[in-house]
């Protein structure tokens, strides 16, 4: 199988259909999975009580968020080099879903902040960097939306996306590099400061939020495909279909 | 489990407020995602399904 062949919207939009209902439904599944772990499960914190279940949404959130605009870098890397559409669609697509997950973080941490460090907000290097990749995607959002020709939002979307992928190295960095208040990583490659039934929620959640970005992502992708690539032949016969049927059960 | 009662379950050791209002918020983000995007689409469509109309007459 070619892998390329995917790199064509008109291949890549079935394709997205079919696999939307099966990362929803996988997202929905580990959610409840891991929610179940995290609160029926997982022991109390010692040291933190029951507040600490706050992580299970606020560590998901956050390495969602970043990893989101590393994709979208990654996306908009090879749409400026290879001058795949589809590359561009892509890192639009994800934008609003990474704004989502950054802003769940930043309030999730501001709730966790207030009753153990006893402040909402605190211009620490890890939150005011975390803060920054909000604005990164606010930012990112506005462009790409103001910007009249679609392949100069493109192109500009893309360039910002790839010089403000320089801040995720720097959130994930900041509670070393800096003496910050928020706590170290708790989990790494090698050692887990956790319990094993903490970690194990923890990571089921992180995979849910994968799958549910994954959906939403294809969903918002295949939109777009119809909205820019309208004028070709396939997605002209899809408009006529899906408006037909719009207007069907519309008038119903 | 270490819960003995839903009050307690729903008290979080005195912490209800932080935990619930993080995850309730992030639920009613989470819908409010998915309507939008269905909203959304359906906007994208009859409005593409309009403009095909006009530009074949």
């Amino acid at each position: 199988m070619n892998i390329f062949r995917f790199s064509s919207p008109q291949t890549f939009y079935p394709l997205a259909g079919k696999l939307i209902p099966v990362f929803g439904s996988l997202a929905a599944l580990f959610c409840a999975f891991g929610l179940y772990l995290g609160f029926f499960v997982a022991p109390t914190d010692a040291v933190q009580g029951e507040v600490y279940r706050i992580i299970y949404l606020h560590v998901a959130a956050a390495w969602m968020s970043m990893f989101i605009y590393l994709v979208m870098a990654f996306w908009s890397a090879i749409g400026l080099g290879l001058g795949t559409r589809l590359s561009f669609y892509m890192t639009q697509a994800l934008a609003p879903t990474g704004a989502l997950f950054c802003f769940i973080a930043l309030w999730s941490g501001a709730l966790w902040g207030r009753p153990t460090w006893g402040a909402y907000w605190v211009w620490d290097a890890r939150l005011t960097s975390q803060l920054l990749l909000l604005f990164l995607y606010f930012g990112f959002i506005a462009l790409t939306r103001s910007i009249e020709d679609p392949r100069r939002a493109d192109k500009a979307g893309a360039i910002l996306a790839l010089v403000g992928a320089v801040n995720v190295p720097i959130i994930h960095f900041s509670v070393k590099w800096w003496s910050t208040l928020h706590q170290g990583a708790s989990v790494s490659m090698t050692r887990s400061s956790l319990a094993s039934s903490m970690l194990i929620a923890m990571l089921v959640m992180a995979f849910a939020a994968w799958f549910y970005s994954i959906a939403v992502t294809l969903a918002r992708a295949r939109r777009i495909i119809l909205e820019r690539e309208r004028h070709t032949d396939w997605a002209a016969a899809e408009i006529a279909r899906l408006g037909r049927e719009l207007s069907v059960t519309g008038s119903r | 489990m270490q819960w003995q009662s839903f009050s307690e379950f729903i008290a979080m050791g005195g912490r209800g407020f932080y935990v619930w209002g993080s995850y309730g918020l992030a639920f009613i983000l989470i819908l409010a995602e998915l309507r939008l995007l269905a909203q959304r689409r359906r906007q994208s469509l009859q409005r593409l399904h309009q403009l095909q109309q006009l530009e074949k007459d």
